[in-house]
Formats: structure tokens, C-alpha cells, sequence
């Protein structure tokens, strides 16, 4: 299973999705320690964006990490050991879509695909995309936890 | 939630200095312990920092925002209260924003700002976590939009976590007594003329973000809480009313109970009403819904105006939001019959940065005065203003802004100022000083305004209490006991800073549980109490500003005109304001 974000119009700008990813991985209130994260494209006024993990086929950013913190999945994405990661940011630049970001603690945020930020999204922005193939390696911490 | 397991300041005030461009972060867990946060901190430190006999636009009146304690944590809870002396009343001046300001100011780490002083020059300044610089406006002093200064300090300032950019516009650089605080660009401090403070202070914006983190006592207490909100604010029809339409939802049944506001009130229907409904605004302008930081609602409605200019096809196409109050103010009260009409003067209001309520009642007082030619031609500067004439009223907004003359700044002083100057008073519609809201539904509505510690239809919704009235048996004391209950809880509510769109989800309870999720204990009994103590605050403020519930007077035209319960009777009116004040204060009065 991968998240997509298939209607993005649909976006109102709530960050209920941040909200949910940041409390169930860090377990505190933020939208810092959000793995997906909305912006605008120029303000308010104009379309919001939802920059998420791809999950690419051949991820770049897994190519880059010179320590394997972050492994290709099969199926597409990644797998991230956060004991191994540097914090050295290349994985980073090799994401042309923005989808990852640090921590306070110097680790990368990166998505699991694991749909918490589907089931708070009040306008069906995001879906769950099923491929086959493709191991759901974090699926036991799923959405069930929080509902 | 106590300090030792938070990691960024819930109980942080900052102390903005603007003479000497200086701040600090001082602790207020007193504070906090007490009245919890919004209307009841910001009250608390009011009192504080204001000194009696200061005036409104003096370097030394205070500003305060404040936040409450669930605010950035659980959904709608996105109110900002923010508290003045009003300089369009020179009375209490208190005004509630959305947009991500809350939230801005929560991970940020300051759960309220204090402002006073006076910059040398027009500055703006910026809030990123707990660093605070005051930066030179003067660029974008001047400037005649103000969704362009939005745009312009988004792009010179980094972008540390998620912000709000808020700012003045041409109104308030100018004084005018009503002029607004834009809030990321479709929201605003409306009401009672914060932008002209900030104008007074030289404060063009203040730019806030942070990206702070917050420690709850129990993870998974928290998570479940959050989860039953969300799921009835999403998966119920609670708040339907507010998703679909909006508040214009309530144009035809107001119009349809003839409470609805027409032509400076010499009417309470609007014959038109049908085309400037919220389900014709709906159809055929709605483009997009968006919503406050941490609120899933999606209540602001944006519509698009399209207008073509040249000959070649060529259209400007803009984005604008509106809402009921906007459509009565603009639309009924002066006779528009068109959304583009109605579309175009929110627009035009907006840019300049001014509460349109406040716009709507002027312009129909002076519709009135001018259609009596009470006016000449070099005060209006030859505009004459006749009901539904969009082209005219554009131009006279225009001209308070201004105020290019005697006549035209007069205007900029709100109804009761410049009905006081140039005659027309019984039709010049206020309430405690303050232009009216669009209902005229009856006595609940009247002393409700009368009484509010703002005189807002949203202290204590007196226009829902007439609507029960006309559909069932209320007797005058219920009306009035229901007012003082709605005053109290809604103090409450504000305290947390929950929008009031909210109030159905957030029953005692779910506050109950929510606050203790935060870890803070407090019994149904002990919100009630809260709520009344904060209305008792805010009347000792009142009459520090000078007001006393024995000096209102009512222009007559709202005796005059019939309401949705008939017509209103002055006597009966005094009766039930004797009522109320021996309810709230014995028989000593206020």
C-alpha cells in the first residue's frame, strides 16, 4: 500500500494529516515531525500542495545514503533504520519532491506509507493505493492504533 | 500540562515594546492556573497594563492577543481574542480571529503578545519561535492591498514552520475609527477598530511562526480524544450548516422571518434576497472552501468574480471570501441585488482593510441622509448615493478611506460620529456604538447588543434566542435568563478560545475531557463559574473606559421597524434591561 495524493484540489489547508502523523510517530503535538507536509504555492490565496513520499520505483534517495539507513522497499518507497542515519542530508537533495526533512535530532523523516494521515483527511485528498508487490513493512503500526 | 513536560512555553507572555523596539518573555502560569487562556487571560491582563484615562490611539494603550490551552492541540479550537480600547467607541474593543494564528502563536511558544508604545517609524515585526525583530514598513506603508503585503512579506521572510501574516491596511494607516486587522488574508480582527491601533502604533504587520513541540500527558488519551472530535466534526451533520453554505445560509430564512436588515433597516425583508442567497452564491461563485490551521470544518467560502475588461475577451478573475454578515452589510442594508455587486464592495473593503459591518451601516445611514439631501455636493465631493448603486458606494468607500475632507473623516468615525454631526440619528443603526450586525429579530437581539460586553450578536446570540421566541413560548425573563447563560458560556468557550461554529461539539463534557487531556482539571460547575467571573472583569474594564448599561439609548428606527417577533416595544425593551442588570447585579445595579 502506498499513499497518493490523488485530488489535490480538494486540500482546505486543515493540516488535520500533519497533525495525526506527527502524534503517531513522534507522539507529541507538533506538524514539524510530520512526514507529509502542506503548503501553499503563494499564500492562502492560492492552491495548496501536499508534498508526501512517491514512493518511487527506484528511490534516489536510498541510491544516496551512504549509511543504508534508508533501503529501497520492494514495490516502491523506502525503509528507513533510524539508527543508521547521519543526518547528513543528502538523501534530502536527491528528493526532487521535497518529501523528506530532519528532526530535532538530526534523523530524516520519511514517510512509511502507513496511512494515519489518510483516515484525518476531512475531503478525501489522499488515498490509499494498493501495489502489488509491495511489502507494507510498517503496516502493524496502521491507523487501527489511534482510531 | 505542567512545565516540567512541556517543551515549548504554554504560559509565556510577550511583552512587545514598539517605542523602544524591545520585548521579553515573562511566565504568567498564574495566569493561565486561573482563567485558562483567550478572553480571560487577554481580560486579566488588560487590566493590567491599561491606565485608566488613556486614549485609544495613545502610544501607551495596550494591545493583547491571547490564546487558550487547546489551541493548536484539538481541532477548532483557532480563535486569537485580542483585546484594545476600542477607538471607534472608545469603550471596551475585543475582536476574535481564525486563520493560523493560533496556531502560529502555539508553536511559537507565546500563548499571548502584549504590545504598547509607538515606533519611530512604520515597522512590522517578526515572531519566529522566540526570536523577535522589528523590521522597517516603510515600503509597504502605502501600499493599497492588503492581500499584496501578505504576499510581499511571505516572500522576504523565511518560512521557519507554519505562519500567519497579519496587517493593516489603507484604513488603518489612516485612522479610520473601524478599520480592521487582516489575518491571513481571509480572516480579520473585524470588529471595533484594532487596525487603526495598530495604525496609531505605526505597526504595519507581525509575520509569527514556530515550530515548536508539545509533550501531552497521555499520548494515547490524546490521540482518542482528538480522534472523537475529529470523527463528529467530520462524520455528523453538526456541523453541516457551517461546511455547505456557510452562514449565508441564513439569508432567506432570515429574509423569510423578515429579521434580515434591508436599506438601513427601513425593512426587515429584502425583495431580492433570492439572488443574493447563500445558495445562489453557492451555485454559481463558490469555488473553493479552506479552513482555519487545525480545524477540518473548511467554513471560509471563496468565491471567484469574474470581470471582463477591454473588448477582446479579456477578464481579471479574483478570489474573495465571503460570509453573511458580509452579504447583509453590503448587500441588503444597501440595496445591492447582485452577488457581483456585493462581490465587488467586499472586495474593495477588504483591500483597504475595514470592517465591513461597520462600512455597511455608515454607507446606509448616509444612503438615507443623501436620498433627503441632507449632504451638499462639496462634502460628498458630488457623490450621491442612492440604494443598489454599487458604482457610487465604491467611490465613497474610496473617499472614507481618505477622508480627503471634513465630511468624509467624519464618516471614518463610525455612524454614532457622524450622526451626531450631521443629523439623522434616529436612523444612524447601533447598538452600544457599535454598527449592528444583520438581525432585527427583537428584544433578544437588541438588549443581547445592548448588554454584550462588545455589543456583538456573537456575546451572546440574542438574534437565536428571538428565533426560539418566535417559534415557541419565551417569556421575557426566559429571554433575559438566557442571554445572561449565553454570556457566561460563551466566556467559557472564548477562554479556550474554541470557535463558537464549534459550540455543538464541544459540550461540557468534551471539554471536560479535552482539557484534561492537557492536564488541566476543571468541573462543569467550575467553567460555568469562569465564564461569569470573566463578564464581571469585563464590565469592571467597561467602566474603566466610561461605559455604564444606564446610558444606552436606542435610535428609533428600531422601534419602527417591524421584526421577526413584531414590533418592538421601548417600554418593554427598558423593563427587560432593568431585568438583566438586577439579574447580574442586584438590586444596586451594574
Amino acid at each position: 500500500m502506498r499513499i497518493k495524493v490523488a485530488n489535490q484540489a480538494r486540500c482546505i489547508g486543515c493540516f488535520s494529516c500533519m497533525m495525526a502523523c506527527a502524534r503517531t510517530y513522534y507522539k507529541t503535538v507538533s506538524l514539524k515531525n510530520s512526514a507529509i507536509d502542506i503548503q501553499t504555492s503563494g499564500g492562502i490565496e492560492s492552491a495548496y500542495v501536499a508534498v508526501v513520499c512517491h514512493a518511487c520505483i527506484e528511490p534516489p534517495c536510498a541510491r544516496v545514503c551512504p549509511t543504508d539507513a534508508l533501503i529501497k522497499r520492494k514495490g516502491g518507497g523506502v525503509v528507513f533504520h533510524e539508527d543508521l542515519c547521519t543526518g547528513c542530508e543528502q538523501c534530502i537533495d536527491a528528493c526532487l519532491v521535497g518529501a523528506i526533512h530532519m528532526d530535532v535530532d538530526r534523523k530524516a523523516i520519511v514517510c512509511k506509507h502507513c496511512g494515519i494521515c489518510i483516515s484525518f483527511c476531512p475531503h478525501d485528498v489522499l488515498e490509499m493505493r494498493k501495489i502489488d508487490g509491495m511489502d507494507d513493512v510498517n503496516a502493524k503500526i496502521s491507523c487501527d492504533e489511534v482510531k | 500540562m505542567s512545565n516540567t513536560n512541556s517543551s515549548i512555553g504554554l504560559a509565556n507572555v510577550l511583552y512587545i515594546d514598539l517605542t523602544n523596539e524591545t520585548s521579553k518573555v515573562v511566565e504568567r502560569q498564574d495566569l493561565i492556573d486561573t482563567y485558562l487562556g483567550g478572553t480571560g487571560v487577554a481580560t486579566m491582563l488588560m487590566h493590567e497594563e491599561f491606565k485608566e484615562g488613556t486614549d485609544a490611539l495613545a502610544p501607551e494603550s495596550p494591545i493583547v492577543f491571547s490564546i487558550g490551552p487547546l489551541s493548536g492541540i484539538f481541532p477548532c479550537c483557532t480563535k486569537v481574542v485580542a483585546m484594545f480600547r476600542s477607538p471607534l467607541t472608545g469603550e471596551f474593543g475585543e475582536s476574535h480571529a481564525g486563520g493560523r494564528l493560533a496556531m502560529a502563536m502555539r508553536f511559537a511558544g507565546c500563548s499571548s503578545v502584549v504590545i504598547t508604545g509607538r515606533a519611530k517609524r512604520p515597522v512590522y515585526i517578526t515572531i519566529h519561535n522566540n526570536e523577535i525583530a522589528f523590521k522597517d514598513a516603510s515600503s509597504i506603508w502605502g501600499l493599497s492591498s492588503t492581500t499584496d503585503i501578505g504576499k510581499i512579506l511571505r516572500n522576504v521572510e523565511p518560512n521557519i514552520g507554519k505562519r500567519s501574516i497579519i496587517r493593516i491596511g489603507s484604513a488603518g494607516e489612516n485612522g479610520v475609527r473601524y478599520a480592521s486587522v487582516n489575518v491571513d488574508t481571509y480572516r480579520h480582527f473585524g470588529r471595533l477598530g484594532l487596525g487603526a491601533v495598530f495604525g496609531s502604533k505605526n505597526l504595519k504587520a507581525i509575520e509569527i511562526s514556530g515550530d515548536g513541540e508539545i509533550e501531552v500527558p497521555d499520548i494515547n488519551v490524546y490521540s482518542k480524544i482528538y480522534k472523537e472530535i475529529f470523527t463528529n466534526i467530520v462524520e455528523t451533520d453538526l456541523m453541516e450548516k457551517y461546511h455547505n453554505l456557510g452562514t449565508t445560509e441564513n439569508i432567506l430564512p432570515l429574509n423569510e422571518l423578515s429579521g434580515l436588515p434591508t436599506r438601513n433597516l427601513q425593512q426587515t425583508f429584502f425583495e431580492y434576497a433570492e439572488t443574493i442567497s447563500g445558495e445562489n452564491f453557492a451555485d454559481n461563485y463558490l469555488v473553493r472552501k479552506i479552513s482555519c490551521a487545525n480545524c477540518p470544518i473548511g467554513c471560509i467560502h471563496i468565491a471567484m468574480l469574474k470581470t471582463s475588461f477591454g473588448h477582446s475577451h479579456e477578464y481579471e478573475v479574483r478570489h474573495i471570501s465571503y460570509d453573511y454578515e458580509l452579504v447583509y452589510a453590503l448587500g441588503t442594508n444597501l440595496g445591492v441585488l447582485t452577488p457581483e455587486g456585493v462581490l465587488e464592495l467586499i472586495d474593495r473593503c477588504e483591500q483597504y482593510g475595514v470592517d465591513i459591518i461597520s462600512v455597511g451601516v455608515v454607507l446606509g445611514w448616509a444612503t438615507e441622509m443623501s436620498m433627503q439631501k441632507k449632504f451638499t455636493n462639496e462634502e460628498t465631493k458630488g457623490v450621491s448615493l442612492k440604494w443598489g448603486d454599487v458604482k457610487n458606494y465604491l467611490l465613497a468607500i474610496d473617499l472614507i478611506i481618505e477622508s480627503p475632507n471634513e465630511f468624509y473623516s467624519a464618516l471614518a468615525k463610525g455612524v454614532v460620529f457622524a450622526s451626531k454631526k450631521y443629523g439623522g440619528e434616529d436612523f444612524a443603526i447601533h447598538a452600544g456604538g457599535l454598527e449592528i450586525p444583520g438581525y432585527h429579530t427583537g428584544v433578544g437581539n437588541l438588549i443581547g447588543l445592548s448588554v454584550g460586553v462588545r455589543h456583538s450578536h456573537l456575546d451572546n446570540g440574542g438574534y437565536s434566542i428571538d428565533q426560539k421566541a418566535f417559534k415557541g413560548d419565551l417569556s421575557d425573563e426566559d429571554i433575559v435568563d438566557t442571554l445572561i447563560f449565553e454570556d457566561d458560556i460563551r466566556g467559557a468557550l472564548t477562554s479556550i478560545t474554541i470557535c463558537l461554529f464549534a459550540r455543538g461539539i464541544y459540550t461540557y463534557g468534551t471539554i471536560i475531557e479535552a482539557l484534561a487531556a492537557v492536564g488541566i482539571e476543571r468541573s462543569e460547575e467550575e467553567l460555568v463559574k469562569l465564564g461569569k467571573d470573566i463578564f464581571m472583569k469585563k464590565y469592571e474594564l467597561k467602566r474603566k473606559f466610561g461605559f455604564s448599561l444606564d446610558d444606552v439609548t436606542f435610535p428609533s428606527r428600531f422601534f419602527e421597524t417591524a421584526s421577526t417577533n413584531g414590533m418592538i416595544d421601548e417600554a418593554r425593551v427598558q423593563n427587560m434591561l432593568s431585568m438583566y442588570k438586577k439579574k447580574r447585579w442586584g438590586a444596586g445595579g451594574e
